[in-house]
């Protein structure tokens, strides 16, 4: 842990920096995981723009992958999630309007 | 040139606020301090101003969309009184958490319950310990003038706190004075534009405003916070300097009136200090040697400089318009404190009068000198002016 700052130090009243939460690793309070299933993704990015922790990078991607009813995702898609940041609120798997995200215990 | 104007105190602090043209100012009523925002909506009507006017449901919602709009970096005000005041709580200790420049005149007025809407201090007496800097006016020509103190201490970059503004329900707020009323182009140079290092429509320089300080961060932002506050003092005194070069008049922290070689003085905050002064005059006339010390910056208290003339004195009546249940009156109490250092502390009386409006009358005063003069005062207990046994 850093040390932590003197109230001279501090930016006035208590405002911060932008991206301070790429510090603040909440993976670890997950009970529940994301599990998804790409095969039923439509790359909506509704998943990307719910959940709280940036737990979903959005990917760029020229190739593309293979998504709902075998059509292919180019350009902008989710990928898989990211597990540092992941709490394992379950937004993502409410927002969904494909279904295609469903929360399991963690073992 | 200055213009003298007959104005309600309401009209005035109108007046001042036609003269900031705020970016935004945020509309609830609540009597007496109503006619503040209708005389403004009107100056908003007929476009002598271009604020963005938010009329809105109610009192904490008006305090949390200036809240929005000062972070955002505008200049926004509202106005409040008593149960308004009440309603705002949460969010007035919110403003000056984050360090939000908003100036609100407060119009004073009895608390509920039982209901009343005339003039005591319990509302904002009730709030002194939420970090706003404080000044009362006396009548409506303080009122305008210390609308424009207030909006330079909260902006100056070593406060960047809110400021409430109080004048007299009805007493103040709706009688008519003549004022002396600034040139716009004065008041423009005088408050210049707000120019923030920091805000939320700033989008090339991100920030997190508000964020969550848990038990590992929490105290060191208050503790700025109080420094903050402290500042105030001084600025208060550098800007009124200024502002003095435009009026005339002067801003001390507190006003002395006719103490030079006084046995006794009574202090008294905000209109009543007005009467005693009639009082004072009328005794003085009569040979005894009396005067009044009328505090006008309220929070940061200054302490030194209160113990500093007090100790000169041989006896000190405190008139409260305000109950603190089960403990001293507030300015009483902050009498009290500022004199604890002292080597020559002068003997002290409490009393509490006027509240839920009941009038104070030239000869209730100088029943408080003769009593001071008479020697028969006990600091511990407190005294009534006008209540019926």
């Amino acid at each position: 842990m850093a040390e932590k700052k003197g109230w001279k130090e501090l930016m006035r009243g208590g405002d911060l920096p932008p991206a301070t939460a790429l510090e603040n690793k909440t993976g670890s309070w997950r009970s529940l995981r994301p599990v998804w299933d790409p095969s039923n993704c439509i790359h909506c990015m509704i998943c990307v723009s719910y959940c709280p922790d940036m737990a979903i990078p959005i990917t760029k991607s020229e190739e593309g992958v293979i998504g709902k009813n075998g059509r292919v995702y180019k350009g902008t898609i989710r990928l898989e999630t990211n597990f540092d940041y992941c709490k394992g609120c379950g937004i993502c798997a409410v927002e969904c309007p494909t279904k295609c995200i469903t929360m399991v215990r963690e073992e | 040139m200055a213009k003298l104007k007959p104005l309600t105190g309401a009209q005035a602090t109108a007046e001042a606020m036609r003269q900031i043209n705020p970016d935004v100012v945020v509309a609830y009523p609540i009597t007496p301090q109503t006619p503040i925002v209708e005389f403004f909506a009107q100056f908003v009507a007929d476009g002598v101003v271009d604020t963005e006017m938010v009329p809105i449901e109610s009192e904490h919602s008006a305090l949390s969309a200036v809240v929005g709009a000062s972070a955002a970096g505008a200049r926004a005000m509202c106005a409040t009184s008593s149960q308004g005041l009440a309603l705002m709580w949460e969010i007035v200790a919110a403003a000056p958490g984050l360090r939000l420049p908003i100036v609100m005149p407060v119009v004073n007025r009895a608390l509920s319950a039982p209901i009343n809407i005339h003039c005591d201090h319990s509302d904002t007496m009730g709030t002194l310990t939420l970090g706003w800097v404080q000044i009362y006016s006396e009548n409506a020509q303080e009122a305008y003038e210390n609308m424009l103190l207030a909006l330079r201490i909260a902006e100056h970059p070593n406060v960047l706190l809110p400021v409430m503004v109080m004048q007299d329900g009805f007493i103040t707020s709706h009688g008519v004075e003549v004022v002396k009323v600034l040139e716009d182009e004065e008041v423009k140079k005088f408050i210049s534009e707000r120019k923030p290092d920091r805000y939320l429509l700033n989008v090339k320089n991100p920030y997190t405003v508000g964020p969550l300080a848990l038990p590992d961060y929490y105290f060191e932002v208050k503790r700025q916070q109080e420094v903050a506050i402290y500042n105030a003092k001084d600025v208060y005194l550098e800007v009124g300097e200024e502002l003095s070069k435009l009026t005339g008049n002067k801003y001390p922290l507190f006003e002395e009136y006719r103490t030079e070689d006084a046995e006794a003085v009574i202090v008294a905050l905000s209109s009543t200090a007005g009467t005693a002064k009639d009082a004072v005059d009328e005794m003085r006339e009569q040979g005894y040697k009396v005067g009044l010390i009328k505090p006008k910056l309220f929070r940061p208290f200054p302490y030194k400089e209160m113990r500093e003339t007090l100790e000169r004195f041989k006896v000190v009546g405190v008139l409260d318009r305000s109950i603190a249940f089960g403990a001293y009156a507030p300015v009483y109490s902050e009498i009290r404190n500022a004199l604890y250092e002292s080597d020559k502390k002068p003997k002290l009386q409490s009393y509490i009068y006027g509240l839920g409006g009941r009038d104070i009358f030239k000869t209730d005063i100088k029943k408080v000198f003769e009593e001071l003069l008479s020697g028969n005062v006990d600091s511990q207990t407190q005294r009534y002016i006008g209540l019926r046994e």
